[in-house]
Formats: structure tokens, C-alpha cells, sequence
């Protein structure tokens, strides 16, 4: 059964819509927010990894073979990441 | 039967809460407030209780500070006036969405500007919609009574909500009045620890003052909502245990005189004394003049509003407030609505007074009911008028 993220009714809400337990932010996906999201061309990546510094999510990930990716399910489309690369490797495409 | 001590009122509200078993208070001085803060810092100073006094550098710290030291699971106190309630504004429907239990004195005053001290009800209406229980008192009895209640109140399982009890700047507060206090054993037997729903403590860890957009607080909103309507039966409750220990019966609507009455003045806080003298006098001069008390004003008690105005024809609402850019006072509009869709409903004469400490004397009362008795006699519409000012 798909774990449930919150309350359906507001019979259900916890006084204080308090949550039983740490931690909890990253049930929360915030990659719905987007509009655009960033698209890597490893072929102009020089590995600089100033995407991943800049990202103020925290979703940008090195992959295996050095280069960057962001984590898509966080990731809210701020584009700080394109605008930061200066050699041109992010472009912001529109979602849908 | 415990001993009648004359004391003033700001003191005495601060001995009240010193019978509470708090575990921490962070108030900042305010005038008319000033006595609870400096009264409550020397009953903690002294050792006479256990518990800490945080002197913070504003109101807004204050709330803050206890906020946090509620979510502990301590049981807290503030207290503030005024400008002190502005400062606080931003966190106190955090509170209340956090079903954090503090409890506030408010000595009310005026607001500014311009600049005054003394009494009215402008800061507390101005917080109206915050999502507290709001109490009012009317003399220091009633503020020593209704303090100790609050913590009842406001911790209740079924409430979980903060709790103002407000008491007039100067026209209480600076009072000597006298006042009976309860015995401690007697009140730790009425007002038992604090039984918290959940606490900030490391061992067993939760989340509080979570985030929550469009998805999901809509429903917070109404759970708070039903929170606070369901109070009112939680408030009746501790008023019937209260008059069962200490003998002091409270309602939420008290009544004076209107069994048989045509006009009836509806108050709010200290005024209420005076209102009764003013319905002597208008009955020993023939007229079937009452009084109606509002002592709880969140939630509004509706059905017992409805059910002590009995079959006056008239209303005389004293305000000490006004809705800029409403229709008179926020006492008034909150009666209008709870008359809305009564059969015969009485008519509602509205009078904004006793702003930033204008005196209201006996007097006053009776030029009010004459004006009213006359506009109604003829037949004249009247909704809210500034009682009083010059021009």
C-alpha cells in the first residue's frame, strides 16, 4: 500500500499538524514546483562541479563518469545552475 | 474560607499565576501591564516558585520564547499591553496553529497613534481573529479566577489553544481591590501538570510548525477552527468545576437585571460595574433597563448571547473599539451577526466610547439609554455613534 503523505480530512490533521518523527522534509517532493528543468551536455562539461556548489537545493548529484545531474524529484527549476555554467553545458527546458 | 486580602489588580493577577506551577515566563514591561512583569520577576527572584523568568528584549520574543518553551511541554505565561500585542501579532496565530497552550494577561490600552497609555480595547480587537481563546474580566477577582481557569482551559485535550485573559489597563490593573485568593493545595487539585500531546525532546523526536501549502492547509485551518468552537464547552466545563472548589460561579454571557428588561447595555471588561449602578438608577426611574456581560469572547458564545438578551426590544452596545471603515464597534457587529435571521430581532444602538481612557461615569450610561429610549420610541433608526466627542 502507497504510504500516505499527509491527512485527506481535517479530522485527521494531528493537533498542531504536528508530524510523529524527524526528518521528514524529503517525503515532501518539491520537484513539483517546476516549470523548466535543467538539461546537461556533458559534451561542453569541463567537470567544474560549479553546478553542484551553486544549487540551492542541494539536488545536483556528480555522476559515476564525473559529470552532473540534478535530482529531478527536488529539483524546483530555479535555473541558478544554467545561468552559473559558463561554459554553456545547462539549458533550462520547459516542462511538459 | 480563604482570607480577603486588598491588593492591586496587576499584582494580584501575577499571585495568581504564581499559584499555577508554571515552568517559565518570559514577559516584557509594557505600561499598564508593568506590575505583572516586575511582580512575576520577584515572586521567581525570590525562589517562591520553581520556575524561570526570561527577561527577553521585546513582546515579540516573548511570545517566541514561550512558544518554544511550550512546545517542550512547559506550562508558560506572558503577559503585554498595546503596542507590546502589535509586536507579538506575527506569532500569535502560530500559537494557536501550533496548539500551544500559553496563557496571557493583556492589561488592554489604546493603541497608537496618537500616543496613550490608558484604556480601551483597541489592541485585543485587533487581535481578534488570531485563533485564541479570548477572555474578558471585570474587576480583580475575576482577574485572579479567570487566570488560574485559563491554564485549565487552554490545556484541555479537546483545546490545546492559547488563552488571553484581559483586564482593563488603569481601571484594573492599578486598582486595589479586594481579593480572595484559593488555597494552593486546593488549586494544584483543580489545575493538575500539564499532560502535553507531544513535546520537542530528543528521545522521541517530532516535527512541529511543519510546512503546508494548498494541499493540505485548508484542513489545518478547519481543525483549528473546530478546536476553538469546541472550546466553549471545554470553558463551560472548568467554570462548573471552578464553582464546585471555590464557590465563584462564572458564566460565559452574565446577566444583570433582564428578566423583565426593554433595553439592555451589553459590556465588555471593567465597565461592567458601572453599567449596573446605571441600571439602578434608570429602574428607580421607571425604566426596564438590564446589563449583559460578555465575558468569553472567542469563541462567541452565540446561543447564550441569544438566550440572555431574553426580550429586550433595545440594545445599547458600549464599544470600546471601533471597526475603521465598518459599522461601528467590534462588539456590535459580532451581535448584529448573531442576531442575523431571529425572528423580531431587538434593535442594536451601537456607542463607541471610553477610547484611550475617557472616562465613562454612571452618567454617561444614562444619557445613552435616554438617547436610545427616544430614537426607539419614535421610531428613528440609529446604528453607532462616537459617545461623547466634541463637535
Amino acid at each position: 500500500m502507497k504510504k500516505r503523505k499527509w491527512p485527506e480530512t481535517w479530522q485527521e490533521v494531528s493537533p498542531g499538524c504536528i508530524v510523529a518523527g524527524p526528518a521528514n522534509a524529503r517525503e515532501y517532493l518539491t520537484g513539483s514546483w517546476k516549470a523548466q528543468h535543467p538539461v546537461w551536455d556533458d559534451g561542453k562539461c569541463i567537470k567544474c562541479g560549479l553546478c553542484y556548489i551553486f544549487c540551492p537545493e542541494g539536488c545536483v548529484r556528480e555522476t559515476e563518469k564525473g559529470f552532473f545531474a540534478a535530482d529531478l524529484d527536488y529539483c524546483k527549476g530555479c535555473g541558478i545552475c544554467a545561468h552559473e555554467c559558463w561554459p554553456g553545458a545547462i539549458t533550462m527546458v520547459q516542462e511538459g | 474560607m480563604a482570607k480577603r486580602v486588598g491588593m492591586e489588580v496587576a499584582i494580584a493577577a501575577s499571585e495568581a499565576v504564581a499559584l499555577c506551577n508554571i515552568d517559565m515566563a518570559a514577559v516584557y514591561p509594557i505600561t499598564p501591564q508593568s506590575h505583572i512583569a516586575e511582580h512575576l520577576s520577584d515572586i521567581v527572584a525570590d525562589g517562591r516558585i520553581d520556575a524561570e523568568f526570561v527577561t527577553v528584549e521585546s513582546e515579540h520574543s516573548a511570545i517566541s520564547c514561550v512558544a518554544g518553551a511550550s512546545a517542550t511541554g512547559a506550562r508558560v505565561y506572558t503577559a503585554t499591553s498595546s503596542q507590546g500585542l502589535m509586536l507579538m501579532h506575527e506569532i500569535l496565530p502560530i500559537v494557536s496553529a501550533m496548539r500551544l497552550p500559553v496563557v496571557m494577561g493583556i492589561a488592554n490600552r489604546a493603541v497608537s497613534g496618537p500616543l496613550n497609555i490608558l484604556n480601551d480595547h483597541t489592541d485585543i480587537m485587533s487581535q481578534r481573529d488570531c485563533g485564541w481563546v479570548v477572555l474578558f474580566v471585570e474587576n480583580g477577582q475575576e482577574a485572579v479566577d479567570l487566570t488560574i481557569q485559563s491554564f485549565k482551559i487552554a490545556e484541555n485535550k479537546d483545546v490545546m489553544l492559547p488563552t488571553c485573559v484581559n483586564i482593563d489597563g488603569f481601571q484594573l490593573t492599578h486598582m486595589v481591590e479586594p481579593v480572595e485568593f484559593p488555597d494552593q493545595k486546593l488549586v494544584n487539585k483543580f489545575l493538575p501538570p500539564r499532560k502535553p500531546y507531544a513535546t520537542l525532546h530528543p528521545d522521541k523526536p517530532v516535527t512541529m510548525g511543519t510546512f503546508a501549502m494548498g494541499d493540505i492547509f485548508p484542513e489545518v485551518m478547519k481543525a483549528k477552527d473546530e478546536a476553538l468552537k469546541g472550546a466553549k464547552k471545554v470553558v463551560l466545563d472548568v467554570f462548573a468545576e471552578w464553582k464546585k472548589m471555590f464557590g465563584r460561579e462564572y458564566k460565559l454571557v452574565e446577566t444583570y437585571k433582564t428578566e423583565d428588561a426593554e433595553c439592555v447595555f451589553v459590556t465588555m471588561g471593567s465597565m461592567g460595574e458601572t453599567a449596573e449602578v446605571a441600571v439602578n438608577e434608570l429602574r428607580k426611574a421607571g425604566v426596564a433597563a438590564g446589563l449583559v456581560k460578555i465575558r468569553l469572547w472567542r469563541p462567541f458564545p452565540f446561543e447564550e448571547f441569544r438566550a440572555a438578551i431574553g426580550k429586550a426590544k433595545l440594545l445599547m452596545v458600549m464599544d470600546r473599539a471601533i471597526v475603521h471603515g465598518g459599522m461601528g464597534g467590534p462588539v456590535s457587529v459580532e451581535i448584529k451577526s448573531a442576531l442575523y435571521g431571529e425572528k423580531n430581532p431587538p434593535a442594536v444602538h451601537d456607542y463607541i466610547m471610553g477610547l484611550g481612557g475617557r472616562d465613562v461615569a454612571v452618567d454617561d450610561f444614562e444619557a445613552m439609554a435616554k438617547k436610545s429610549l427616544e430614537a426607539y420610541r419614535k421610531g428613528v433608526e440609529k446604528d453607532y455613534e462616537f459617545y461623547g466627542v466634541r463637535g
